[in-house]
């Protein structure tokens, strides 16, 4: 273990770090399946999903009865307010697949992190932001281009209507910020929420063990305070992760939408 | 926080690079999910929002189409009911004239019968007064005879003179008889 004590006697308090998301390997060790605490979690996750809406879309009644109700209002989220939105009826439906696995994979992967037996997001480790960022990346500009195969890059690095000696400066802005910020941010803002946050909850909860178990004075007490600051943060926890998931899906077709729309 | 350093020296972390059971785990649960998403659920949802939206479209339009039909029913009726007010105002007319002329045939039935019955009267009082005249006649004629003879005390009735004065006497009656008839004709 990284946290020693500092070797003095006494209570003595270990705030959590990095490690934390890397658990040790428990299956598969050495291989490229090697698999730790969140890949389990990750298995466990695609697992629900698949049950839950392969039961849920097996009998597809015209009358929806409670369950397929929930499932079709999961759905109608990405369908109706992402898709159709953004990118109108029959684009919408050509990205639906695509925009539906984005925003539940998120979701799912997210809201492990307060799930309780689970207690970390899927998504913490920075390798599903990727993977998603990677496919936005490759499927707005491959949108783009198959819609508007001579215009697509040029109109995306050279704005029209700017007068051409301001080029010099617009065309690596729009280059830095279409073809380099946007999947860099996508992945940043999911990680970065998502251990920020398990940080947090593993920081007062642990703060709270230690006020009540270990400090065995008067001081003690603070862990009321701890654990009321704890709780609120996995109540946010719980929105951070729809709004997460809700955001990564969004904004990949808001770049699908301007990679389509007709101005350029 | 000596430890932790250490410990990042020993095995560096950096939560930016992944390591490859990282992205191996999260390509297999994308694939499965895509999978899970586009070749099941929804192929299965678009289906049911199909037959679902065809389903109110057709009950709209079968709503549509009963009222429809209602409204052709109420104009039916409505013509038909204006139909048979109107018959009815028609026979009603009818009715009228005909008892209008049955009234007026039975009323000329009536005098026709009347004027018959009047004539017919009339031919028989006619009959009567010249059988009474005829019987009288005969009456008053031995009658007479039979005074006068009581009158002058002896019988007239073989004898010649008596007769002729008896036919002079009926002749002068039928003569005024006839005079008065012709008179009142």
């Amino acid at each position: 273990m990284p946290f020693a004590t500092d070797g003095g006697g006494g209570a003595q308090f270990h705030g959590p770090s990095i490690d934390e998301f890397y658990p040790a390997p428990v299956l598969f060790i050495g291989t490229p399946f090697e698999m730790n605490r969140i890949m389990i979690i990750r298995v466990i996750v695609v697992i629900a999903l698949f049950l839950f809406f392969w039961l849920g879309s097996r009998r597809m009644k015209l009358i929806p009865g409670r369950f397929q109700s929930v499932v079709e209002l999961g759905l109608d989220v990405v369908r109706v307010n992402v898709a159709e939105d953004l990118l109108g009826k029959k684009e919408g439906r050509r990205f639906l697949p695509l925009l539906t696995t984005i925003f539940f994979l998120v979701l799912g992967m997210n809201i492990t992190g307060v799930i309780s037996p689970l207690n970390i997001a899927g998504t913490s480790l920075i390798g599903i932001p990727i993977i998603l960022a990677l496919v936005s990346y490759v499927t707005f500009i491959y949108a783009g281009l198959k819609k508007h195969p001579g215009a697509f890059l040029k109109n995306a690095l050279f704005p029209p209507g700017v007068p051409w000696p301001f080029y010099i400066i617009v065309t690596p802005i729009e280059f830095f910020s279409t073809f380099v910020l946007r999947p860099v941010t996508l992945i940043l803002r999911l990680t970065m929420n998502m251990i920020v946050g398990h940080l947090l909850l593993v920081l007062f909860y642990g703060a709270t063990t230690f006020f009540f178990f270990e400090i065995g004075n008067l001081f003690g007490v603070i862990g009321v305070a701890t654990y009321a600051v704890g709780f609120a943060f996995t109540l946010f926890e719980i929105l951070v992760a729809v709004l997460q998931a809700y955001v990564f899906t969004l904004l990949t077709a808001v770049y699908l939408q301007l990679a389509l729309a007709d101005e350029h | 926080m000596t430890p932790v350093l250490i410990a990042a020296a020993e095995k560096p972390i950096n939560p930016l690079l992944p390591n490859t059971p990282d992205l191996v785990w999260g390509a297999v649960s994308f694939i499965v999910l895509l999978f899970l998403f586009w070749r099941l659920v929804l192929p299965r949802v678009k289906t049911m929002l199909d037959e679902r939206a065809e389903v109110i479209e057709g009950g709209i339009k079968r709503a549509e189409n009963a009222q429809a039909e209602a409204a052709a029913v109420l104009e039916e009726y409505t013509k038909q009911l204006a139909e048979a007010r109107a018959e009815a105002g028609r026979i009603r007319e009818q009715a009228r004239v005909d008892g209008t002329k049955i009234l007026n045939e039975l009323k000329e039935q009536a005098s026709a019968e009347a004027a018959r019955i009047t004539a017919n009267a009339q031919a028989t009082i006619e009959a009567e007064r010249q059988a009474a005249l005829v019987s009288l006649r005969a009456e008053v004629g031995s009658l007479a005879i039979d005074l006068a003879s009581g009158v002058i005390g002896e019988s007239l009735s073989d004898d010649k003179r008596a007769s002729a004065i008896v036919d002079r006497f009926i002749a002068d009656l039928e003569a005024s008889e006839s005079a008065s008839s012709a008179a009142k004709a």
